[in-house]
């Protein structure tokens, strides 16, 4: 029931992008920047935290995920340290994931070459 | 009915975007929802075998696609898959790998530092300046509204 779930909600993530790009011809660093920060705003008022209750990873995998734990983690630790918990707290929850993305990035990128197109 | 070429051209370009639309949907929802499944089932594992707390589990599946997606990029194949699936592998955290790794490879020619270094936040830059700056805005707005 999880996967099912998981699958509908991440792909209905995923076409409600592909409608945006479509519609607006909108470039997908623009529909990456948009969709991290709704995630942000929608962690906020603590509704994506319900589409996480219902989608599983399909909720989190996506990149409203990644802005939903940006908003949790800079909420948290402003709760418990103020000002310089909100600066770091939304760093601070998604950092593992961009240093796997830098790190095994750069070492892609040395042990392999761009291929053509 | 017979058409001009005018009307038969003014005909195909009503139809042909709405289409390709729907396909670009159909294809956005699979990909999307296959990446997506991967990640739940992977969660799932470290959750079972591995015994890992619930929360970690969800930030070690997306390290584990994180690190697919670079793995393929490198071998050229996600390019190759972003071709069918659009926003379906754009969305995800794969595509955000995707985002990294590629320019750090295109730039590889302009050395190791200014080249690869220098351009491996070229688009995933912007997507954790903004997330970032707009994650400070949401602690503030917790710490001024509790």
């Amino acid at each position: 029931m999880n996967y099912i779930m998981s699958f509908v909600v991440g792909g209905l993530i995923c076409v409600i992008g592909q409608i945006v790009m479509d519609k607006f011809r909108l470039n997908a660093a623009y529909l990456l920047v948009s969709f991290v920060v709704s995630g942000v705003i929608l962690g906020y008022f603590g509704i994506y935290e319900k589409i996480v209750e219902i989608g599983y990873s399909g909720a989190t995998v996506p990149l409203p995920g990644f802005g939903y734990s940006l908003a949790k983690g800079a909420m948290e630790e402003a709760s418990s340290r103020g000002f310089i918990g909100a600066l770091s707290g939304g760093i601070m929850k998604t950092s593992a994931g961009v240093a796997t993305a830098l790190i095994l990035g750069y070492i892609v990128a040395l042990v392999s070459n761009p291929k053509r197109k | 009915m017979k058409y001009t070429k005018e009307s038969y051209k003014k005909v195909v370009d009503e139809h042909t975007p709405k289409n390709k639309m729907f396909k670009n949907c159909i294809l956005a929802f699979i990909f999307g929802g296959t990446i997506c499944t991967i990640g739940e089932i992977v969660k799932n594992i470290f959750i079972s075998f591995f015994a890992v707390p619930k929360d970690d589990a969800i930030v070690m599946s997306s390290i584990f696609l994180i690190a697919l997606s670079a793995i393929l990029t490198g071998f050229g194949v996600y390019d190759n898959l972003g071709k069918y699936g659009g926003a379906g592998t754009i969305v995800p955290i794969t595509g955000f790998a995707n985002s990294v790794v590629s320019p750090a490879l295109e730039f590889k020619k302009e050395g190791y530092i200014l080249g690869t270094a220098a351009n491996i936040f070229k688009l995933a830059g912007p997507v954790l300046l903004f997330g970032y700056f707009a994650s400070f805005c949401v602690g503030i707005l917790s710490l001024l509204f509790k």
